[in-house]
């Protein structure tokens, strides 16, 4: 399918128009975003640029790859950022072990005898030695909608490997010196995140969209709770919502995120609560908050306060 | 908004725009621009929100530049009415950080002061002794200029760590290298009788340093920053924060190689230099923003403080576990710490102590150089403290020392 817009379109039952359309296609997957990132996500498909995220760690960064995936029903490729990482682990590497037993084989067999090293040096550099990492992958990939691919964490790479990721997201091709070039027909959507523990370099920034993804406001985190956990009613998940943004105002060493919303949700869904009290909130707040000194400070501020205010805000609007 | 700009294309809003978020302080290259005009005619100029979304999504890259976008957008965009109030209203307030203005005649003052009749070499020398040792608090702004350039020299690098990344080994190890073994066998007729192994490599930690900016820091501070300075265009792993009533990061104000308009660019950076200090709270935000999403972690910390700290000492003693926590290794550099009897009453140091790994001075060149080595060293250890109450300080005059190997 191909939109007037743009000549090129995701290929999925919603042709993608305006941002609206994206809206609709994510929350129909089951993510709902907010404007800003509707805003993003429709220009990194219209514009064909990647999409560099930041934000607190659980507000849905990664997830909003997975769910683009499962809407445009390109394969999702993820490549997950180390320090250290590079080249073979993220373009291509040759099947060395394989390559070695072919040699062993050919030698055994008398192929090799007469015949000039360049000639069994080339049989050995073939597509079918070639291991294909992320990037590689999501550049030549055949036929179909093109994969979503996802740079999970650039920040815990180091700088000579994002200098290298530059060049492939800047002319979506690579060249093995003993192949030639591999050039994507339709380039992949690639989603970026990072936790900001250092700077990603500007000439990589300059490439991308960048979105600041926050924490929901209350009505849209109820609405995600809903989606995301079917089992969980209105009152609870606007209990649970308000519980969340009351742990979030009491300064937190990790104030809880979106998926640690949808974890508490699930958590009580599956304990049978269908209304917050102090038992359930206190037996399950490992889903929610990480560190010992979090939940000393809650238990401080009274698990009882939190509650009581849940149950009054879950009803006055539910 | 459309019949606004009547026949104008996205193009030429794009470009005028950007100019107006260049004027309010945001760094827009022309790649933006451009992105942010193929955003607009994707996106059309009919809905407000959409142009918003699409000019932050294309013209701003990071959070801290949001609020400088709005108030742009508004007066674009919405007509407020304060064009000039935007750029007045964005006038950095101009501090004095003892940037020196009249650093281009070099050190010309600190030489004419000198009686004729010496050799000048020697005088140089001797000049440079004496201001090795000088406390910093009584720099004249020529000394402070010539201590820059001894900074300058200084090489702060942090202690080395094992590395994920492999590199070629000499010796046989666990992990062969099968690509070198293979092109090798390659060029001997196919049979693989060197064997090429991998190590891990070592990288050099990253250098955290957090300069206190207070009142009572002042007469340190304007050297210290110099320091900091010197540390950041030095190499790349090195992170700078100020710390007074707020926390401002200064790592890329500063990492420009040029010290004058580094220290400009910091001094408009830093809005509350010489006020107040509440160091938990600093240290809070760090934490929380910076320190715990990885910055900290593995890093030496060096905090610049002479530990007067008006804020709660439990905030700040609670802050100080945390980083420590995260952290490879935390060094305090107090220029105090040289004061003959000096013990760390202030309160803020007290409680900070325990959660300090290397406890060192820092009012002089020969401190700084000291610094250096303590924050490179590689046979210091971490060591783990559970409680403040376990480790008790007895002899503070002595802690310095016996952290010294």
């Amino acid at each position: 399918m191909v939109t007037a817009a743009s000549g090129w379109s995701v290929a999925t039952s919603v042709a993608v128009v305006t941002p609206s359309d994206v809206l609709n296609a994510l929350t129909h997957h089951g993510y709902l975003p907010d404007d800003g990132l509707t805003t993003a996500v429709f220009l990194a498909l219209e514009l064909q640029r990647p999409l560099l995220l930041e934000g607190e760690a659980g507000v849905g960064k990664t997830e909003l790859a997975k769910v683009l995936s499962t809407w445009t029903g390109g394969e999702l490729i993820r490549l997950q950022c180390y320090e250290g990482i590079d080249a073979s682990q993220a373009v291509y590497d040759w099947d060395y072990a394989r390559q070695l037993l072919h040699l062993r084989a050919a030698e055994a067999t008398g192929e090799t005898a007469g015949r000039s090293s360049d000639a069994v040096e080339a049989e050995l550099y073939q597509e079918r030695f070639l291991i294909k990492r992320a990037l590689l992958r999501a550049i030549s990939h055949g036929d179909g909608p093109p994969p979503v691919l996802l740079i999970d964490e650039i920040d815990r790479a180091d700088d000579e490997f994002e200098a290298f990721l530059l060049e492939v997201l800047s002319d979506f091709q690579i060249t093995v010196p003993e192949l030639g070039v591999y050039r994507a027909t339709t380039p992949p959507i690639v989603i970026l995140t990072s936790n900001r523990t250092r700077d990603v370099h500007d000439a990589l920034k300059r490439r991308c969209l960048y979105h600041w993804v926050e924490h929901p406001g209350f009505d849209r985190e109820v609405a995600i709770v809903r989606l995301r956990v079917p089992a969980c009613t209105d009152l609870l998940a606007r209990q649970v919502a308000t519980a969340v943004e009351s742990m979030r105002a009491l300064n937190l060493y990790k104030p809880p995120g979106v998926a640690e919303t949808i974890d508490w949700a699930n958590a009580l869904g599956r304990l049978g609560v269908t209304e917050l009290d102090e038992r359930s909130v206190a037996t399950t707040l490992g889903t929610v908050l990480k560190y010992r000194e979090d939940h000393h400070r809650i238990e401080q501020h009274g698990v009882a306060k939190i509650v009581k205010q849940a149950l009054e805000h879950g009803k006055q609007q539910g | 908004m459309a019949t606004m700009f009547g026949t104008r294309d996205g193009g030429e809003i794009a470009v005028a725009f950007s100019r107006v978020l260049r004027g309010a302080g945001v760094d827009v290259p022309t790649s933006s621009t451009i992105a942010f005009g193929e955003a607009l005619a994707a996106t059309g100029l009919n809905d407000r929100d959409t142009t918003y979304w699409a000019g932050r999504a294309t013209l701003v890259r990071r959070p801290e530049d949001h609020e400088l976008y709005d108030r742009a957008f508004r007066v674009f965009w919405d007509h407020a009415s304060a064009t000039v109030e935007l750029i007045l209203d964005d006038e950095p307030v101009h501090v004095t950080l003892a940037i020196d203005d009249d650093t281009d005649d070099d050190n010309s003052g600190a030489d004419q002061a000198e009686s004729a009749d010496d050799p000048v070499i020697e005088l140089r020398f001797s000049a440079t002794e004496v201001l090795r040792q000088k406390d910093f608090a009584e720099y004249t702004p020529d000394e402070l200029v010539e201590a820059q350039r001894l900074m300058s020299n200084l090489r702060l690098v942090g202690s080395p760590r094992r590395s994920r990344r492999l590199t070629a080994a000499t010796r046989r190890t666990a992990r062969p290298d099968l690509r070198r073994t293979i092109r090798a066998a390659m060029r001997g007729g196919g049979e693989p009788i060197r064997r090429y192994y991998r190590q891990p490599g070592t990288r050099n930690r990253r250098l955290v340093l957090l300069l206190d900016v207070s009142g009572s820091m002042e007469p340190y501070a304007r050297a210290l920053i110099r320091f900091v300075h010197a540390a950041v265009a030095g190499r790349q792993k090195v992170e700078a924060f100020a710390m007074g009533t707020r926390l401002t990061r200064l790592t890329r104000e500063l990492s420009s190689r040029d010290p004058d308009q580094a220290l400009r660019q910091a001094a408009i950076r830093v809005s509350d230099y010489g006020g107040g200090t509440r160091l938990g709270d600093g240290l809070k935000v760090f934490n929380d923003e910076w320190g715990q999403r990885g910055m900290a972690r593995g890093a030496i910390v060096v905090v610049l403080s002479d530990g007067w700290d008006r804020g709660d000492p439990a905030v700040l003693a609670e802050q100080m576990q945390r980083l420590h926590r995260a952290a490879h290794k935390v060094v305090w550099v107090n220029p105090l710490k040289v004061t003959p009897g000096y013990a760390p009453l202030a309160r803020g140091m007290a409680a900070a102590l325990p959660f300090v790994d290397a406890f060192v001075e820092g009012h002089s060149i020969d401190a700084i150089e000291e610094l250096a080595r303590v924050v490179s060293d590689t046979t210091w250890q971490p060591r783990r403290v559970t409680s403040p109450d376990r480790h008790v300080v007895s002899d503070t005059t002595r802690v310095g020392a016996d952290w010294r190997p």
